[in-house]
């Protein structure tokens, strides 16, 4: 990886020691190299390609809680140098000894080993998946008036070294493949999309994988025109497996990163290893699940890609750490140290977070609510770290009436506040799923690839947007 | 350009963008985190036998570039023919000529780390130890420029420049039991002269303060005022359902309506693109189309869709320009303070959480929090409910426009008073 960047040890060295001739405690550079490439198909044809290069490196350094950081679009000595002279300005203090041997580390698994890589395979080999995913979609549905493909695959080249005498090279794939779809039925128009999304190669696409993204579109769409808006207020909701993670990531999730509780600012920062939920209730974030979209081997701290329970049996067990935060908290992080690029410093960001199956089913749990909703397809979430209110958008759903679910529901927000909302968790049932979708999480304007998943659980109380 | 054209283009379009940034943040005393950033992109739109892709590198060594699109031309071809996608006539061009935009300020260059650091500091100075309940806070001075050059191998070429300045602060706070409210208040400026560089602290930390004692309130029907930090958010729906490609698509809202009321007719915005020193404010859009003062409401009337060179060939009709450029609304007779006192009942909005607007039918939900008005006056803060409704029903109840959109943006929107707004809470 030195060559794919043409750099020597002995410039790494250079660079190292230029970051730390301010007195930070510690520095790292991260050199990454990204090849993008989508096709699109609109109207019936694969008629758009588009491809991105991105090269760069990004050099951080810490004192204390506090960083610099700087990047530079080009890896030549002079240049790298200067950026790190300038995140070295972030220190004012005496200067530490590097050390002199710079030990390669390897990643102990590695979570995303492609069979075919994006940067082997031609524009015309991923042109049939795209057209076919189109062609299968008005196939399964006269109703269907437009479809849209998007098919976006990357591969990233990532060298890491750091003061510790850390270095680390990975190769991360992602692949996205997503169709949106609009129905015309009596004159009125709805839509509805899906997505598929993996830290995978080429071998990615199958002809399965095209049959479920396709009726998964198709159902999202067709069900809208059936479903209305609710009656607004408080009320019980079951969240349906999988996609219902977006639950944990906002009403939990964030708020368990652990800048924002170094600082003081969660509305957890007071609750480590205190009750907070009921005993059934485990939930994790993974960096290890092999090809998921939140995997990562190593993060971008230079640690291992690991595991996290970040409630277990219903104590807060951990929150989620990256450099910075560990060494404010004495801990070992956590691996949860992510940037969106070499353009960023790290944040505590999340990977794949999901609960752990419970012991109910999902038919008792809709049994037992006489007035309620069940919700399974979502758009988009937000939290508001410090008040704890989160919310999540709904895109269809059902009502519950005396147990039994009824009439289509859609185009509605939910809103609760965390620590309530993960208390009233009632029920979990044991169908645990994962939802791989596209999910993007944005912190601090950097965006990073993440999943969820969940069994089906029983809130007993949200505040569930709607008519008055 | 001429390298694309003679690998077999027969048009092309290349972009030269380069910027760069610095941002100086403390938090609590301490300077927290120092970035700085610069960055250069090429970006390349091709014309192959009637087909076309676009592509984008930071690498810009001659033998690297020439293989990025030696390999970009040859992908095209494998695609299926599009001859909708053309560059625009020449006519719609911008030809030039017109006085400078003042969208640069020459002092980006002469600012020193430490003014700049200090600013920062200041901001955060203002409300240091002022209120025992403040938990954090973390303030920012950033500015940047980016410089654009695009051409286009049917005759365009053109250039614009661009700085900013900004200084944010934000504030948490402890509330009741483990609740810890947040909030923030920033201000830009495309010129350091009009940064104001006193008094965003102070703003943030009664904004934040605002917000301690936040209920649920009961659900019901409700005037809503929002304020114009946020009214933005009601519009940018319906900029989306006016966009070519979201028409074309059948995925707006808005399809088949221009020509038609459909906004109260107390709404008029226009897009008015060649005000100087303002943001949003430009000559040419994306294409090098030539940007015009348009309509875009006129007393709720819609006068016009973006269409964009594809689209307008796509759909078969006159295009216009990609998108909107700086919007001014025509305001009206009273401030936010004003209408409040006014008000018998109703929910002031001061911020939105989450929510999202259906696309093809306007439907929407949002979360919210603000206040209650009762009797002319704010009574209660309020958070954890949704509001509910349809983006063209919603506007066609707009009731009053204010007089105050916030300068400091392209979108000039004042607050912004609506009637009967379904709210959901206990």
């Amino acid at each position: 990886m030195l060559k794919h960047f043409s750099v020597s040890e002995e410039d790494l060295k250079k660079v190292l020691a230029a970051a730390l001739e301010k007195g930070g405690d510690y520095a790292d550079l991260f050199f990454e190299h990204t090849f993008n490439n989508a096709v699109g198909l609109r109207d019936g044809e694969v008629n758009t390609a588009s491809s991105n290069i991105d090269y760069g490196v990004g050099v951080r350094v810490l004192a204390g809680d506090q960083t610099g950081y700087a990047y530079v679009e080009n890896t030549t000595l002079e240049d790298m140098l200067k950026a790190a002279r300038t995140a070295a300005r972030i220190a004012n203090v005496a200067t530490i000894k590097l050390p002199s041997e710079i030990g390669l580390k390897i990643a102990p698994q590695n979570f995303y080993a492609v069979k075919q890589s994006w940067e082997d395979i031609h524009v015309k080999q991923r042109i049939p998946f795209v057209q076919k995913l189109n062609d299968r979609i008005f196939e399964l549905d006269p109703r269907i008036n437009k479809v849209m493909v998007s098919l976006s695959d990357s591969s990233s080249h990532i060298l890491f070294v750091n003061s510790e005498g850390v270095k680390y090279s990975d190769y991360r794939p992602m692949v996205s493949l997503v169709a949106t779809c609009v129905m015309l039925e009596n004159g009125v128009y709805e839509n509805g999309h899906a997505s598929r999304s993996f830290r995978m190669g080429f071998e990615f696409l199958t002809d399965e994988l095209i049959e479920e993204i396709a009726k998964d579109a198709v159902e999202e769409t067709a069900i809208m025109f059936k479903a209305i808006k609710p009656k607004g207020g408080e009320m019980a909701v079951v969240m349906g497996a999988g996609s219902s993670g977006i639950f944990l990531h906002e009403a939990i999730g964030h708020s368990f990163e652990a800048d924002f509780n170094r600082k003081g600012t969660s509305i957890f920062s007071n609750m480590l290893h205190k009750k907070i939920c009921g005993d059934l209730i485990n939930v994790v974030d993974d960096g290890t699940i092999p090809f998921n979209r939140g995997a990562v081997n190593m993060d971008d701290d230079g640690v291992d890609g690991q595991k996290t329970y970040i409630v277990r049996e219903g104590i807060l067990h951990s929150y989620l750490h990256d450099r910075i935060s560990a060494k404010h908290y004495s801990i070992p992080s956590t691996g949860n140290g992510r940037r969106e690029s070499f353009r960023h410093a790290p944040l505590p960001r999340m990977r794949a977070t999901y609960m752990e199956n419970g012991n109910a089913s999902e038919e008792e749990m809709i049994a037992s609510v006489k007035k309620g909703v069940f919700v399974n397809s979502f758009t988009n979430g937000q939290v508001q770290i410090g008040a704890g209110d989160f919310t999540f958008f709904v895109k269809s759903g059902y009502l519950i009436e005396n147990g039994k679910l009824t009439q289509p529901i859609k185009d509605i927000n939910i809103i609760g506040n965390g620590p309530q909302a993960l208390a009233d968790i009632t029920m979990v049932a044991n169908n645990y799923k994962m939802d791989n979708g596209t999910w993007t999480c944005g912190k601090d304007g950097q965006s990073c690839p993440v999943t969820c998943g969940m069994p089906s659980a029983l809130v007993s109380k949200l505040t569930v947007g709607g008519l008055s | 350009m001429t390298f694309s054209l003679n690998q077999g283009c027969q048009a092309a379009k290349v972009t030269l963008y380069s910027g760069s940034d610095t941002e100086f943040e403390i938090r609590d005393k301490q300077l927290d985190k120092l970035q700085q950033s610069s960055e250069n992109q090429m970006i390349l739109n091709l014309y192959v036998d009637g087909r076309y892709g676009s592509f984008s590198t930071n690498r810009m060594e001659k033998h690297e570039l020439s293989k990025f699109i030696t390999n970009a031309v040859e992908s095209v071809r494998f695609l299926a023919p599009d001859t909708n996608r053309q560059l625009p006539n020449p006519e719609r061009f911008y030809k030039g000529g017109k006085p400078d935009l003042e969208l640069y300020d020459l002092k980006i260059n002469e600012l020193q780390p430490d003014e700049k650091l200090q600013l920062a500091y200041d901001a955060a100075n203002e409300i240091l130890g002022t209120d025992e309940r403040i938990l954090s806070i973390q303030s920012s001075y950033s500015d940047g420029e980016s410089f654009s050059y695009m051409i286009t191998s049917n005759g365009f070429e053109g250039e614009s420049s661009l700085s900013y300045y900004s200084v944010m602060v934000s504030v948490s706070l402890q509330g009741e039991g483990e609740s810890r409210p947040e909030s923030y208040w920033y201000d830009q400026a495309l010129s350091y002269e009009d940064l104001k560089k006193s008094g965003i602290g102070k703003i943030a930390l009664d904004r934040t303060l605002q917000k301690l004692g936040q209920e649920k309130i009961e659900s019901g029907s409700y005037h809503m005022l929002v304020d114009n930090m946020n009214s933005g958010r009601l519009l940018s729906p319906f900029l989306s359902a006016m966009n070519g490609s979201a028409l074309q698509q059948k995925n707006s809202f808005l399809l088949d309506k221009k020509g038609e009321q459909v906004m109260s007719d107390k709404v008029t915005i226009v897009d008015d693109p060649h005000i100087p020193h303002s943001f949003g404010a430009c000559y040419f859009d994306n294409e090098g189309v030539a940007t015009r003062k348009r309509y875009l409401f006129n007393k709720g009337v819609l006068e016009t869709y973006f269409i964009d060179t594809y689209n307008a060939l796509k759909m078969e009709v006159e295009p216009t320009i990609s998108g909107p450029s700086h919007l001014v609304f025509e305001l009206g007779q009273h401030s936010m303070e004003e209408i409040i006192s006014t008000l018998e009942k109703g929910i002031l909005i001061t911020g939105f959480n989450g929510g999202n607007n259906n696309s093809t039918s306007g439907d929407f939900s949002f979360g919210i929090e603000g206040f209650l008005i009762e009797n002319g006056k704010l009574t209660k803060p309020v958070s954890g409910m949704n509001i509910t409704g349809n983006m063209l029903s919603l506007w066609n109840d707009l009731e009053e426009v204010g007089n105050d959109p916030r300068l400091n943006n392209a979108y000039q929107i004042p607050s912004l008073l609506f009637k009967n707004v379904d709210f959901s809470g206990l």
